[in-house]
């Protein structure tokens, strides 16, 4: 491990409407490495997701998260979009009447590097929503309304490929992607790992998303405690097992601190 | 005309609308409402005596109706203080050169002329109580199309036309304000396109009130005869002042069988306006009214364009929305009577709140005895922004006929604290994030308008959500 991670979340715990939810995460992620955050349902790996990038559904009530040696923690997500990070959403909203396109040309607005005019703007998008097999006519749709669980992914992964984050936590759904969307989803990972050597923060269960990526650590929450961390090797004894032996390790704390 | 030049409208500021000129008014009425200047009001315009009589018959009526009891609160708005008739420093003028600079300016500003140059067939240009321009392109000339004053038609070849149409869809005993606007009605326009005349371009008329506790009361009336076809856009505007202002037109449009009127207009009235606005069109025999209209300005508004379906598969089609920020109590909606077998009406409405602001949806549905087969939709949805603000939906049905379908669906909601963070998690600021989301709720009213019209509307909304943060 670095000593200076592009991602850090030290001590950090969240609560909604006031019921903790989050227990004194660590987390360290190095500049250009994959990780892998696991768990059962309801163990607060969503939740890390939009906390990291300021929720404001979330209130922090301890600890903070650095990103690219700032301390982000009080900052509004737009600032943190702006300085480089990106969550894609596991269930993206639907905003009627704003074309897609629109809402692009106004997420990449006053970005450093990104100015473009228009018709270059719009030359981009339609290049990669060929690369990610999109129907153009998207574009030109209203942002989410209408479009299936698969086509949501796919601008989520056009939003990444278009933004080019430094480092992008990515909210997969543990089901209802076909094996389309699926594929979709790990080319959009592909490029961007390759065009900007990305840093990636995968939520996930499934597995089948990870084989064409060198994943470099496994994160396990239970609970919302973090309680494990490893080799990408502990993807397959979750597979195997599951996470009871965590779940009953954490109990087991938990009754000793008692 | 897709491909046509737009006029682009600059990201306006409030001052767009609220500068205001020193009075040009070159003859201005007492405060206050009296036989004796109804006379000079009509004495003055040189009217045939049934209008005379017309307006003083309206006084009577109107001294003897109480003031609605069921709407927002008009108390604000004092009559015997409400200056009844302003006359601009000019008489009309058919082109901008001869039009005195400090009014030709405020249309300048408003971008009017150079839209006239742009996209419209025709202008009229109302400042105060009279029409200081009017103007039609050749073509449509030629065609046969009148657009005028209705003041100077009342003298001429269509004299007898307007007598027999003039307030029959809105008659001065229909309410108090139409009463009033019966007695000190000044200014509006006249539009006549005859049968089978279809014109392509919009006839667009501009109303500005610049005097300070005055009131306008201009008179719309458009007659499109059988399978004829015109689109007319009416926009108007004034600065705010401190003391009440009154709007209280008048707009009869009769729609011939076959024919189709499209009647849009963007109101963006100064916050001290109260606008008390009659809209009331009737369509014959497979006619079709379409009401496009967008509600933004003045401090107490009633507004219910009614269509009257009197032939049989006639149509309406109302598409409105409604914004009232801090200070405005808007009454908007829309009436419809299904009068005859087989027609249809659809109506789409939404509102938004903000600030404070109270925004009503009221309509009225009435299918006669006669209507068997009709059909009519009513849809409004709301958008709440804040605790503050208030949205109603008060809709009524008065069915007398068994075979009518009618249906009614509203909803009023919030913006969702998931969508703004969405927006807010791709770089875009919670201002901007709102006033998109705004925006995008009021699209499908926008797309109807006249590009210009929806780019001023979308500029509007950007200007009412700023600030809204916090």
């Amino acid at each position: 491990m670095t000593s200076n991670p592009l991602l850090s979340c030290r001590g950090l715990s969240a609560s909604v409407d006031q019921k903790p939810i989050l227990f004194d995460i660590d987390l360290d992620i190095p500049q250009g490495q994959v990780h892998v955050l696991m768990g059962p349902n309801g163990a607060g790996k969503s939740t890390l997701g939009h906390v990291i990038m300021g929720d404001p559904v979330y209130d922090v009530t301890g600890g903070e998260v650095l990103f690219d040696g700032r301390n982000i923690t009080d900052l509004s997500p737009d600032k943190r979009s702006r300085l480089g990070l990106f969550l894609s959403f596991q269930a993206p909203v639907e905003i009627p009447g704003v074309p897609l396109s629109s809402f692009l040309r106004a997420a990449i607005e006053g970005r450093e590097g990104m100015k473009m005019k228009n018709k270059e703007f719009k030359k981009r998008i339609a290049e990669l929503a060929d690369e990610l097999d999109m129907d153009k006519s998207y574009l030109n749709r209203e942002l989410g309304v209408g479009f299936s669980g698969g086509e949501k992914k796919k601008v989520e992964m056009l939003q990444l490929l278009l933004l080019q984050p430094k480092l992008a936590i990515l909210d997969e759904t543990d089901s209802g992607l076909d094996v389309d969307a699926l594929s979709v989803v790990s080319r959009g990972m592909e490029l961007y790992r390759e065009r900007c050597d990305g840093t990636l923060l995968i939520i996930t269960h499934n597995t089948r998303i990870l084989e064409h990526l060198q994943v470099d650590e496994v994160h396990v929450m239970v609970q919302g405690h973090m309680v494990a961390q490893g080799p990408a090797s502990l993807i397959d004894r979750i597979d195997a097992n599951g996470f009871e032996e965590y779940e009953n390790e954490l109990a087991a704390q938990q009754a000793s601190a008692k | 005309m897709a491909e046509k030049k737009r006029t682009y409208v600059e990201d306006i500021d409030r001052s767009l609308y609220d500068f205001r000129n020193e009075d040009a008014a070159a003859d201005r009425k007492n405060e206050g409402l009296t036989p004796e200047i109804v006379r000079e009001i009509s004495e003055r315009k040189n009217e045939p005596d049934w209008m005379l009589q017309h307006r003083l018959t309206s006084l009577e009526v109107y001294n003897s109706m109480p003031i609605p009891d069921w709407g927002p609160s008009i108390e604000g708005l004092d009559m015997d203080h409400i200056v009844t008739y302003v006359k601009p420093d000019t008489d009309q003028q058919s082109d901008w050169e001869s039009v005195p600079d400090n009014i030709k300016d405020t249309f300048d500003r408003l971008g009017i002329p150079s839209a006239e140059r742009e996209y419209l067939a025709g202008v009229g240009a109302q400042y105060d109580s009279e029409l200081v321009y009017h103007s039609m392109q050749d073509s449509a000339a030629q065609m046969g199309i009148v657009y005028s004053g209705i003041e100077e038609a009342l003298e001429g070849e269509y004299a007898d036309l307007i007598r027999q149409k003039f307030m029959t869809l809105i008659p001065p005993t229909d309410h108090k304000f139409a009463a009033l606007h019966g007695a000190v009605w000044s200014g509006g326009s006249f539009v006549y396109v005859p049968k089978g005349v279809k014109l392509d371009y919009p006839l667009q008329s501009y109303f500005r009130l610049n005097a300070k506790g005055a009131g306008q009361f201009e008179h719309t009336l458009i007659i499109v005869e059988d399978d004829a076809d015109l689109h007319f856009i009416e926009g108007c505007s004034a600065p705010k002042y401190n003391v009440a202002n009154l709007h209280a037109g008048a707009v009869e449009l009769f729609v011939g069988k076959r024919a189709h009127l499209r009647y849009s207009t963007i109101e963006n009235w100064s916050k001290n306006m109260y606008n008390l606005n009659t809209k009331r069109a009737r369509c014959d025999e497979e006619g079709s009214i379409e009401w496009i209209s967008g509600s933004f300005g003045s401090h107490v508004g009633y507004l219910y364009p009614m269509s009257i379906l009197a032939g049989r598969k006639s149509q309406s089609s109302f598409t409105g929305i409604t914004f009232a920020g801090r200070g405005q109590n808007l009454d908007t909606g829309c009436k419809v009577v299904l009068g005859a077998p087989d027609t249809s009406a659809s109506v789409e409405t939404k509102g938004i709140s903000k600030d404070g602001g109270i925004q009503t949806f009221r309509s009225s549905v009435v299918a006669t005895p006669k209507a068997a087969g009709s059909r009519c939709t009513v849809s409004c949805q709301s958008l709440m922004l804040d605790d503050r603000s208030r949205s109603d939906t008060i809709p009524a049905m008065d069915i007398r006929c068994k075979s009518v379908d009618i249906g009614h669906e509203a909803t009023i909601g919030r913006i969702g604290d998931d969508k703004v963070f969405y927006l807010m998690s791709r770089g875009i600021s919670e201002e901007e994030a709102r006033t998109m989301i705004v925006n995008g709720f009021a699209e499908p009213i926008s797309k109807e308008l006249p590009l210009e019209y929806a780019v001023e509307m979308n500029n509007l909304i950007k200007l009412e959500m700023e600030g809204a943060i916090g």
